[in-house]
């Protein structure tokens, strides 16, 4: 099996294995986390592509490359930002469980 | 022998990337994935993306494993609460069955891709020579692709503006908070006054180096945003105040100037972010000397946070 598929099935997995962790984990924290390894497991996946599409010399096709730098960036940037978020929430309320907009707002499940 | 590694590396990067989904604490989650980041450059080395391999290093893994670790020591107070809001057996099963079969469908895909594959390499090597630069995903981040880089140190400076935004009103203007006690003969101490004068030198090299070899600004600035959040969390420097005008304009500076440049295009070369002939490199590595001082410092203090506390008089 070649590089591009070894991974390219691996960046699957990790997709799968992020979008487990997204819906079980019931800290906010850790779903975070979750949702990074899906991002991950679609860089990889564009990565794998890119591989695949070596040529003229070049190891593989910069263009996708070149995303993926941007959009590692991105991600972080966006994860900061969501971090951020919740630490104001627990300084706020001194907890950080989503399941208290349901408790707030009890006759919301009925409509 | 090669497949094999590989297989090798896929295998443990999917171990890890379970242990953070399952570990009891978030804490031992933050640190195995960490550990899951800095396993990723080996991934992307074998699939010759030793840039990208730079960036998730330093950015994917370090800055992101950094940032949610600080993230978990602040919140385990919440520990509790989150493990008794589990999900019972049957959704459990239901989860399985929904990722397990996303990843079959994308697994399925991967098998199923076009061969030859789509490529535009021929296309960047082709044109790269009007750049000047001898780096192809340098040329497609500050030439090709210009708008996709000049967007995305925006969105920096967007994200920035958000957790500032989230500083509660008696402390605006303040510093964000320090984090930890540390011992000022510890080791910490000890290493932050070590490693940040090889850290800069490191820094700004893979920063040159960018133009013709892998590297380039964002993998230099992470580096140099990483040797000051080391110093300030060892109590050696501290944080700008979220006031000072200076700190204002450093921030703006370089995308205005990567914008500025941009907009000089539309007259001197006929299109928004085209370079005149001949001029090339000089404004691609004129974008870049201005980007890197605001990329660095928006990495740090997207890293410190919101202000927490005001500033000593």
């Amino acid at each position: 099996m070649t590089a591009p598929t070894i991974f390219g099935i691996c960046a699957a997995l990790l997709v799968g294995i992020g979008l487990f962790g997204v819906i079980i984990s019931p800290h906010p924290l850790r779903k975070l986390l979750a949702f990074n390894l899906i991002g991950s497991g679609v860089f990889m996946l564009l990565g794998a592509v890119a591989r695949r599409g070596a040529a003229a010399g070049m190891g593989g096709d910069p263009v996708p490359q070149a995303l993926l730098i941007t959009g590692i960036v991105v991600a972080f940037s966006a994860t900061a930002l969501a971090v951020a978020l919740l630490l104001r929430l627990f300084n706020e309320t001194g907890s950080v469980t989503l399941a208290a907009d349901a408790r707030a707002h009890p006759d919301a499940g009925d409509t | 022998m090669i497949a094999a590694l590989n297989i090798g590396v896929a295998a443990l990067v999917l171990a890890l990337a379970l242990f953070t989904i399952v570990a009891r604490e978030s804490f031992a989650a933050c640190v195995g994935f960490l550990a899951y980041g800095l396993l990723l450059t080996l991934v992307w080395v074998q699939l010759q993306g030793l840039d990208v391999a730079l960036i998730e290093g330093a950015v994917g893994g370090g800055l992101t494993g950094v940032l949610v670790i600080g993230a978990a020591v602040r919140l385990r107070s919440t520990q509790a609460a989150a493990d008794a809001a589990r999900l019972g057996m049957p959704a459990r099963m239901l989860a399985v069955l929904l990722s397990g079969g996303v990843a079959a469908a994308m697994a399925a895909c991967v098998l199923a891709l076009p061969d030859p594959a789509p490529t535009l390499a021929p296309q960047v090597s082709a044109s790269m020579a009007a750049t000047g630069v001898a780096n192809p995903v340098t040329a497609v981040l500050l030439a090709f692709r210009a708008m996709d880089t000049l967007l995305e140190a925006i969105v920096l400076v967007l994200a920035l503006i958000g957790v500032w935004s989230l500083a509660p009103d008696r402390v605006w203007g303040g510093r964000p908070a320090l984090g930890y006690d540390v011992d000022p003969d510890g080791i910490l101490a000890y290493v932050a006054r070590i490693l940040p004068p090889i850290g800069i030198v490191a820094g700004i090299y893979i920063f040159w180096a960018g133009a013709d070899h892998p590297g380039g600004k964002f993998q230099g600035a992470t580096i140099l945003a990483a040797m000051w959040l080391l110093a300030m969390r060892a109590g050696l420097t501290d944080a700008p105040p979220v006031d000072r005008k200076w700190l204002r304009l450093a921030l703006v500076a370089g995308p205005a100037a990567f914008f500025a440049i941009g907009l000089a295009g539309t007259v001197t070369a006929g299109a928004f972010l085209a370079y005149p002939d001949g001029y090339a490199k000089v404004l691609i590595l004129a974008i870049e000397w201005a980007l890197l001082p605001s990329l660095a410092l928006t990495l740090f203090l997207l890293m410190a946070g919101a202000p927490q506390r005001m500033s000593a008089p």
